[in-house]
């Protein structure tokens, strides 16, 4: 062999066992896993095939290398059996070719006894591996057994401990409700001992007061329904006692998730329960009388709104003692707490099941009466405890009478709201009130409502006269035979800031409730006086009197003569320049001082006129008695008069006698509401001295009069015929 | 942290473990007559299997020297199963010598046998936790001993996330893995389908109702959904041994008989 030719021979015998290589590599891809791309599986294999090449064409052939290499196949991963198999076909057929150019004589022989060496050293290998990972497994199979022990050893002390230390109660049990453990806590809240307790079943534990919630929610969880409920639940110590608990119920399940057992746990909560009870008793009670109070009154009316059933009705007495400041300050307040514990007594003596007597405070009671078919219902018990109050009562030695007001409200609950009812009983209680007392009213909206509005303008009335909102105007009052001027009505009118003009007619009957009109008509008097003075400087005796209308309660006040009298006096005005418009029912009145009224303001000279007559029950009589000067007759019977074609024949008649009676009384008569050239016409006729309305003269402001006058004549429609004024019969 | 679970974890090895039956598809033995019993009987249904887990492992070997040959040194490899042979540390500390793997697995036995194997490597850790237990995952301490997550990281989720079914959301949970990874870092899936041989897979998703991880079969869409937030690198999502094949290798004609998905994406 010479170098150059060796070196030929390494060349080609590299390539061929490249080749030989790359087609083992091909014969055993997929076999087995081996972590290489094909370049380095081919490049393993060819170190291989070397190896066997070597031990082929050595000297001393040992099948020891044979062996190594099958171990290094194993070493490789070629644990797949095929590998080994294909293997051999490969080699066995790949392997001559490439020893050709030195092959020993015993090749074959020695082929075999290296591929047996090879399978041999392989199944050693192989079997070696398989035991070492066998045993791995294992191991980590122990380890995590192992593992999971100690978990489990650390959870199951973690659980002991709180078992035993918990500060709750927890009980385990079975899915047939038997108790199995019960901890310390639990034995000590429920007064068993252990033995006791794990003798016991879940199911002796009702207490008739349980919601049926919960027994429920029991037979869901243990059916596997549910996995936990919590609720309260009260429960009978072994001595009897109740104990309130908050009781946690949870199902645990097993591997498969099929419920296995219960675990319960209880916390007491008796004493919190007893505190909040007792506290509740006290923010709902009335500690003088024991009634439940506003709170439970107004919890019980929030639970009845919150679910109404269809068509409930809902009734409310709203009681208040007559006269109850009398008696506690003329008795004491000793005598009148006893009053109203006596009251208390009675009332709750006359209420039955599904009423509520409440006290408000002070001598205020409501009866609350749930669901109600009719008001009669209410108003039957309203009789029964006003009848029962009527009653004397002996109080410390005395005998006391004490009437009660009550206010009715009878409704649907799904028409009203809890505060709505209150204020409706509330001021349909001050209706029986004002009505006289010792009796009760039944609630009606509309008239609410007409309150209400009026109720709000009567009560910025005396903050208004302050800032001059109110003013007055004068309408003419006309001499029918010569249409002259004569006088003029004060009419008093409001600039209300929000609701812009207001006639008398929106606020006069509240003021007159309220008491506002005695400052107000004082006002207007005022005015009107100052303004009829300030004409008579100007026009001297063809000046107009001015009427200004006086109500029944300015009537009532004592100090009405001195004032009108001082009025007159600051505005320098004759009295006989002013008239009183009064309503028949006020001079009607039975009591002397109105009557002593009128006869005072007569004596000043000062000219009264009955307004509206006409409307009322006019008892005639009385004119005769009374120093009246005029009739206003009310302005319906000009309206009877209205039709050209077809007058009312009746009230012609009718103001044709009054007429006639009126003069025989030495008064005169004004015809109001004029409003049509006929109706002019028929009063006149009829004997009618003045008029009044629209179609003589609409109200108007003072310079409206002043223009008049200065127009040089009285006369309203200025025909300057007359330089009279209106002659009074009387004067 | 040893996780503290109240009802501890069974090591129950009278069910087939899936990672178990994939070491012995692979030509491990570690594995026991459970496990073989269940894998010859999916062979003897679906006789390509062996060849199909040896092309996921192959390919989770091809995906991880990618990832290194981007620069990436730190691996959170879940579902990693019980080491045979080509594992992800051994691949990546090949590449880059300082690389950093921590294992992840549900299957308590591959995670004792993960840590007995890696001991003394102080550059790999195994954490016990459930892959859908996001925080477990990254909130470990081993994990952030060894992963600095403001840096990319490359997360391999190989023949993993059949075994999510869609009740936990793949998707919602993929999101959260997304939101702690910085942008730079690499998801790597593999997944198995029915789009490649639709009877086998339906026989063989009924047999691994057998074992404690039962699988769910995904489409291609379905694994490119997975991919929200992520830029998939070429060639997108394909056949596992079309994953940018080794040089060298012969192109397959019937990629579609390997019935998994492999893709790689880049977090943007
Ligand atoms: C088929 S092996 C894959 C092993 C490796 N990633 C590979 O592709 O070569 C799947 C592994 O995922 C694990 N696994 C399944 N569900 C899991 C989960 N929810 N969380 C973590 N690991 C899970 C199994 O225990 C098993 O070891």
């Amino acid at each position: 062999m010479t170098p150059g030719g060796g070196e030929r021979v390494e060349g080609a015998t590299a390539h061929a066992r490249g080749s030989f290589a790359q087609a083992w590599a091909c014969a055993v891809a997929g076999t087995s896993y081996v972590a290489w791309g094909p370049a380095e599986l081919a490049g393993y294999l060819l170190g291989l095939t070397d190896r066997l090449v070597d031990l082929l064409v050595a000297d001393d052939f040992d099948t020891a290398p044979a062996v190594q290499v099958g171990a290094d196949l194993v070493a490789a991963h070629f644990t797949g059996t095929e590998t080994l198999s294909r293997s051999l076909v490969v080699l066995r057929e790949g392997l001559p070719p490439l020893v050709r150019d030195c092959a020993p004589s015993d090749l074959t022989s020695r082929l075999t006894r290296a591929m047996g060496a090879l399978a041999g050293g392989y199944a050693a290998a192989l079997r070696e591996r398989a035991l070492d990972e066998q045993d791995e497994i294992r191991r980590a199979m122990f380890e995590a057994h192992r593992q999971a022990e100690r978990r489990l050893a650390v959870s199951e002390a973690r659980f002991h401990t709180m078992f035993t230390e918990a500060a709750i109660g927890i009980a385990i049990g079975d899915l047939g409700g038997n108790i199995t453990e019960a901890n310390p806590t639990l034995l000590k809240m429920f007064g068993y001992t252990a033995e006791e307790f794990t003798r016991r079943n879940v199911s002796e534990m009702v207490h008739p007061d349980d919601a049926p919630s919960v027994w429920q929610s029991y037979e869901e969880l243990v059916a596997g329904r549910r996995d936990h409920f919590r609720v309260e639940k009260r429960f009978f110590r072994a001595d009897g006692g109740v104990i309130w608990t908050h009781l946690t119920v949870s199902l645990v399940r097993d591997e498969a998730g099929a419920p296995a057992y219960q675990v319960a746990m209880l916390e007491d909560i008796t004493e919190r329960h007893r505190l909040q009870s007792e506290l509740e008793h006290l923010a709902y009670h009335d500690p003088l009388t024991g009634l439940p109070n506003r709170a439970l009154l107004s919890k019980r009316l929030a639970e009845i709104f919150s679910r109404p059933r269809t068509n409930h009705r809902i009734g409310l007495c709203f009681m208040d003692l007559d006269g109850f400041k009398a008696v506690n300050d003329s008795q004491g307040h000793d005598v009148g707490d006893q009053l109203l514990r006596a009251v208390a007594t009675l009332l709750d003596r006359c209420c039955g099941p599904g009423q509520l007597v409440a006290r408000m405070g002070g001598d205020e009671f409501v009866i609350l009466i749930d669901s109600t078919t009719t008001l009669s219902q209410v108003v039957t018990l309203a009789e029964k405890i006003l009848a029962a109050v009527a009653l004397p009562v002996r109080l410390g030695g005395h005998e006391l009478t004490v009437t009660a007001s009550i206010g009715i409200v009878e409704q649907p609950v799904a028409a009203t709201t809890p505060a709505d009812l209150m204020s409706a009983a509330d001021i349909t209680l001050y209706w029986a009130k004002r009505k006289g007392k010792g009796r009760y009213e039944v609630f009606d909206r509309d008239r609410v409502e007409d309150e209400i509005a009026a109720y709000t303008l009567s009560a910025t009335m005396p903050a208004a006269i302050e800032r001059n909102e109110f003013f007055v105007e004068y309408q003419p009052l006309v001499s029918l035979a010569d249409e002259a001027l004569c006088g003029v009505e004060a009419l008093v009118r409001w600039q209300h800031p929000t609701y812009g003009l207001l006639t008398p007619n929106r606020f006069i009957g509240l003021a007159e409730e309220t008491g506002g009109i005695v400052p107000l008509g004082g006002w207007v008097l005022a005015t009107a006086c100052a303004q009829a003075r300030q004409w008579r400087d100007q026009f001297g005796e063809s000046a107009p009197f001015v009427s200004v209308n006086l109500a029944p309660r300015q009537l009532q006040e004592p100090g009405l003569v001195s004032e009108v009298a001082a009025i007159l006096a600051d505005t320098g005005l004759p009295p006989r320049q002013l008239q009183l418009e009064l309503t028949e029912q006020a001079v009607m009145s039975d009591e002397p001082g109105p009557l002593q009224a009128l006869g005072a303001l007569n004596e000043i000279g000062v000219r009264l006129a009955i307004d509206d007559f006409g409307t009322g029950y006019s008892n005639l009589s009385y004119l005769r008695r009374l120093p009246v000067h005029a009739l206003k007759l009310d302005g319906s019977f000009a309206e009877g008069l209205r039709r050209a074609d077809s007058p009312n024949a009746a009230d012609e008649q009718i103001v044709s006698a009054l007429v006639t009676l009126a003069h025989a009384l030495d008064l005169t008569v004004t015809a109001e509401g004029v409003e049509t050239a006929t109706q002019l016409q028929r009063l006149r006729a009829l004997g009618c001295d003045t008029g009044q309305g629209w179609y003589l003269a609409r109200p108007g402001p003072p310079q409206q009069i002043s223009a008049m006058l200065r127009r040089g004549c009285s006369n309203v429609n200025a025909d300057a015929t007359t330089n009279h004024a209106c002659s009074h019969q009387s004067s | 942290m040893e996780s503290p679970s109240w009802a501890p974890v069974e090591v129950d090895v009278d069910r087939p473990s899936a990672a178990r039956v994939y070491d012995y598809y692979l030509g491990g033995s570690h594995n026991f007559a459970v496990d073989r019993e269940m894998a010859r009987l999916a062979v003897g249904l679906w006789p390509d299997l062996p060849q199909i887990m040896q092309a996921n492992r192959a390919f989770l070997r091809r995906a991880v020297r990618y990832l290194a040959s981007q620069g990436i040194t730190q691996f959170l490899d879940i579902g990693s199963g019980i080491p045979t042979v080509g594992n992800v540390h051994e691949v990546a500390q090949a590449a880059a010598p300082d690389a950093r793997v921590v294992y992840v697995d549900i299957d308590p036995v591959a995670v004792a046998h993960s840590r007995a194997i890696l001991v003394g490597d102080d550059r790999t850790d195994v954490v016990h936790a459930d892959l859908r237990d996001v925080e477990s995952v990254l909130g470990d301490s081993r994990t952030a001993r060894l992963l600095d997550l403001s840096r990319p990281v490359g997360v391999l989720m190989v023949a993993l996330l059949h075994f999510v079914p869609a009740e936990a959301n793949p998707a919602g949970l993929l999101a959260r893995y997304r939101a702690a990874m910085a942008p730079g870092s690499y998801l790597v899936v593999s997944h198995a389908t029915h789009e490649g041989q639709p009877d086998e897979a339906g026989e063989h998703t009924a047999l691994y109702q057998r074992t404690g991880t039962p699988m769910t079969m995904r489409s291609r869409a379905e694994v490119d959904g997975l991919f929200d937030g992520f830029d998939l690198v070429a060639p997108g999502v394909v056949f596992l041994p079309s994953w940018r094949p080794e040089p060298g290798a012969l192109p397959d004609a019937h990629p579609e008989r390997y019935s998994g998905f492999a893709a790689v994406g880049r977090r943007r």
